[in-house]
């Protein structure tokens, strides 16, 4: 089920009527059956999946949670008669075997994922190699089911068993509860990767009816069919037009090509993650944030900080930081100072651990070789930047322009043209093209085939550009005026009634008039979905 | 209920009113008209425009919109009848187009046009748009709409068509305004006229099928036709309408006769039967043998009427003071329509206006 589709949209509303005129005991029963129907419908065979990754996560949060109290009642009860050294030994042996219960559920979850995901993916690596090695023989693919969401809900199982681990978290001891912090229905789409200490409250809170809570989420609904069915959808036509024919578009062509992925790509994610916060939001649940306003970043760094936030402070907080203070790591920090001095020793730990997250954060995006150089870029990309902070530095120093608008601007404008060209690995359709087509982008760029009857053959009429425009300049001002005076939807909730009903009045009818979407628009998925 | 929730009902309520007002005057703005271009299209709305009743009932595609005329039928017999035909409507929906127009009245005798029985599956969604999109909301109306769909189509598109032809805002016209709220009549009992003639020209050879078998869904609903006339007592008769193309195979045509021979309905085959009726392909068409001009439509209605005379007890209508009043205007604009085409023929060479 499409966000897009008519049976999304009946779903949701049957869903948030029910949730309410159920007693509000059930509200969270009623929404793990709407969960596990909603996947049902998408196909029943991926119960099967999120089912054995909710019970295994599930076993091993009661172990971790059983051995823990273990632990507790085993040091209390011999407070007195164990020494310092006994309670240590005896802490870590049960820590040797909490690991053991997380090694394997992580195992099992991952295993999950990596085999549906990236079985293809390695035959055809291993295909390509017996090729080059003159073999004749080849593996043939493996048809696998790919659950819908199966990377986020991975992620978040594996998250909140690494918190149980932690002590961060205690571990849930209803299944059923558990399973609804699994399956939640809006996030299972495109995420975001929520946390069980940020969401699980207000997911089992009962939830009276509010109009304005309800006005709220209706709003952010609304906005994220704005952005997907008003540009993303409309956009992809143009999009698809030049990714697709790279012999025909070229030069100048891929730069455009690039510029309308990023404002696509925006769109279509944020506007997904508004459905389903707004779903959420709805219902009386809070759902956590995964933009703010990334095109609006002055670097990479805070790019990553404003983009897809939940996916990265998952990786900085579940791969970057373990890696940095494993015991491994600290050895090979300490023999590469030994050997090479302070300046590249201390850099070692974080060159390695970002390494390890930015090859993840590539291959977790897509089972493919352009989803990985994608991620080493960006790698290679944030170091650079690093390792140059003195030589900005010493730039600012001599120059003042740091607090310049128009500087502000133009480091705005370098970073969305860093991030959208690294994007062009998402767009074509291997490695040596995208590198092809991006040297292309300089060494054919004709200003002159940039004309109105070039651009009208995209597939978007002029009416379209038109719209487009409007449409991007709205998204820009919202954006302009959230990073300056906070949240649009609370400066329309605190003017007078009657703007709040012609803004939701104008959204609906533009949403229904202008969106493109139904016959006559090829509908595409969410791009996020895939993941 | 308290005041405060009572107020954010009303309020609620009022601003769903005032929505939905909006998005039906927009609906009426963006849905396609057909006036001046495919005016096939407005073809089934005009029925319900209807004020007297029709004995005679042609179901069925271009080859009765356009090959026979209702307007002859009363002139020279005095018969009332009406077309609810359109562009390349399937078997089924000729079957709810009987099924809809038995809601008003009863005919008694049906006639359906059997081309459409080559086709067993959804085809097109312009062409079911143009068929059922005129229909008046019944339950009727959703049975058609459910079995015309093709793969991409969806019910709520035809029930609200605002989703559908949202994206009509970017080409939108003058005539749009103009016909939101009511349309320029262009058929004659459903008749769509054409005078201009182009002589029939060579066809390609007819491809060989690997099944010449009708298929069982069309044929189905064939069976579901002459079953409803059976129980509301109506006589049911097929036609092959005479054209060149598309080809109607021999096979085909014995699968019909067959049938009809099987169920004791008459069946005409006017293709073969062309020379007979006076059908003149160098005269008679208007685009080189596929559909019949005024001039051939008049020709075979003529032929047909005097079967329909001689075989059912049908009343003429010609001595009725109602049916002379509504019919003398019929006839008035059945001519002036003539006139008007043979006028725009010889000052452009083409007909522009219809």
């Amino acid at each position: 089920m499409l966000f897009t589709s008519y049976s999304f949209i009946g779903f949701i509303a049957v869903v948030f009527l029910l949730y309410y005129l159920f007693p509000r005991k059930c509200q969270w029963p009623f929404l793990l059956a709407a969960s596990y129907t909603f996947y049902f419908i998408a196909s029943p065979s991926y119960l099967l999946f999120i089912g054995a990754t909710t019970v295994s996560t599930y076993m091993t949060g009661r172990r971790l949670d059983a051995l823990k109290e273990t632990q507790d009642a085993y040091i209390k009860a011999n407070k007195g008669s164990l020494s310092r050294e006994e309670k240590k030994a005896y802490k870590a042996s049960m820590k040797a075997k909490q690991w053991k219960w997380l090694l394997g559920c992580l195992l099992f979850n991952l295993g999950i994922l990596a085999v549906l995901k990236y079985t293809n993916f390695v035959i055809a690596n291993f295909n390509g190699l017996l090729q080059m090695f003159g073999s004749g023989g080849q593996i043939s693919f493996v048809d696998l089911v790919l659950p819908m969401g199966i990377s986020f809900y991975t992620f978040q199982t594996m998250g909140y068993i690494i918190d149980v681990y932690r002590g961060t978290c205690r571990a849930e001891k209803n299944l059923f509860r558990l399973a609804l912090f699994v399956s939640f229905f809006p996030q299972l789409v495109q995420g975001p990767i929520s946390r069980y200490s940020d969401l699980a409250k207000s997911l089992y809170e009962r939830h009276d009816f509010d109009t304005r809570t309800v006005a709220y989420g209706l709003y952010r609904i609304l906005w994220g069919y704005f952005k997907k069915a008003m540009i993303a959808d409309r956009i992809l036509t143009a999009v698809n037009a030049i990714i697709q024919n790279p012999d025909t578009y070229q030069g100048g062509f891929v730069f455009v090509g690039m510029m309308f992925y990023a404002f696509e790509l925006y769109a279509d994610f944020t506007g997904g993650i508004d459905i389903t916060i707004g779903i959420a939001e709805t219902m009386g649940i809070t759902v956590a944030e995964n933009f703010r306003r990334p095109y609006l970043s002055k670097n990479i760094k805070e790019y990553w900080n404003r983009w897809h936030i939940t996916m990265g402070t998952w990786f900085t907080d579940y791969i970057f930081y373990p890696i940095s203070v494993c015991k491994p790591m600290l050895n090979v920090s300490k023999a590469s100072r030994a050997k090479f001095g302070d300046f590249i020793g201390k850099r070692v730990p974080v060159y390695l651990s970002s390494f390890a997250v930015w090859f993840t954060t590539g291959i977790w995006h897509g089972a493919s070789w352009n989803f990985i150089v994608w991620g080493l870029m960006n790698f290679v990309v944030i170091m650079i930047s690093q390792e140059c902070e003195p030589l900005y530095k010493k730039f600012h120093n001599r120059f003042h322009v740091k607090d310049k608008r128009w500087y502000g601007v133009f480091e705005i404008l370098r970073t969305i043209l860093l991030m959208s060209s690294l994007r062009m690995f998402d767009c074509y359709r291997d490695v040596p093209l995208t590198f092809r087509m991006f040297g292309n982008m300089f060494t054919h760029f004709r200003l002159s085939e940039l004309h109105t009857e070039a651009f009208l053959e995209l597939g978007l009429t002029g009416a379209d550009y038109a719209l487009l425009s409007v449409c991007l300049l709205l998204l820009f001002a919202v954006s302009l005026i959230e990073e300056k005076k906070g949240s649009v939807r609370d400066l329309i909730f605190a003017a007078p009634e009657i703007v709040r009903y012609a803004v939701f009045y104008v959204l609906v009818l533009s949403v229904i008039i202008f969106g493109a979407y139904g016959i006559g628009f090829d509908q595409s998925q969410f791009i996020y979905n895939q993941f | 209920m308290h005041k405060k929730s009572f107020v954010w009902v009303f309020k609620a309520a009022a601003f769903l009113a005032v929505l939905f007002v909006t998005l039906f005057f927009l609906q009426r703005l963006l849905m396609p008209k057909y006036m001046s271009d495919i005016v096939e299209g407005a073809l089934t709305a005009e029925y319900y425009e209807e004020t007297t009743g029709h004995e005679v009932l042609f179901v069925g595609d271009c080859e009765v919109y356009e090959n026979f005329s209702p307007i002859t039928l009363y002139e020279e017999y005095g018969i009332s009848s009406y077309i609810r035909g359109s562009a390349q409507q399937l078997a089924w929906q000729s079957y709810y187009m009987l099924e809809d127009t038995l809601r008003y009245e009863t005919p008694r005798v049906v006639v359906f046009n059997v081309l459409a029985l080559k086709y067993d599956e959804p085809q097109s969604e312009a062409y079911n748009r143009m068929t059922i999109d005129g229909m008046e909301f019944s339950k009727t109306k959703l049975d058609a709409i459910k079995a015309s769909m093709t793969d991409r189509e969806n019910t709520l598109d035809y029930l609200f068509p605002i989703l559908r032809y949202h994206s009509r805002w970017s080409d939108l016209s003058a005539e749009d305004l103009t016909y939101m709220f009511g349309k320029d009549k262009i058929s004659h009992n459903g008749y769509y006229m054409r005078v201009d003639v182009r002589p029939a020209e060579g066809f390609p050879e007819p491809d060989i099928l690997a099944d010449y078998t009708l298929g069982s869904n069309a044929m189905g609903y064939l069976d579901k036709m002459r079953t409803l006339c059976e129980e509301n007592g109506i006589a049911l008769v097929l036609v092959k309408s005479p054209s060149l193309f598309p080809h109607w195979y021999d096979e085909w045509d014995e699968q019909i006769a067959a049938y009809a021979a099987q169920h004791g309905l008459d069946y005409f085959n006017y293709e073969k039967l062309a020379s007979e009726v006076g059908i003149d392909y160098n005269t008679d068409t208007y685009d080189a043998g596929l559909h019949m001009n005024l001039t051939g439509a008049e020709k075979l209605t003529s032929y047909f009427g005097r079967y329909l005379k001689e075989n059912y007890e049908l009343t003429d209508h010609r001595a009725d003071p109602e049916y002379q009043s509504v019919y003398a205007e019929k006839i008035q604009f059945y001519d002036y329509m003539e006139a008007v085409q043979r006028k725009e023929l010889s000052e452009y060479g083409e007909i522009v206006s219809y």
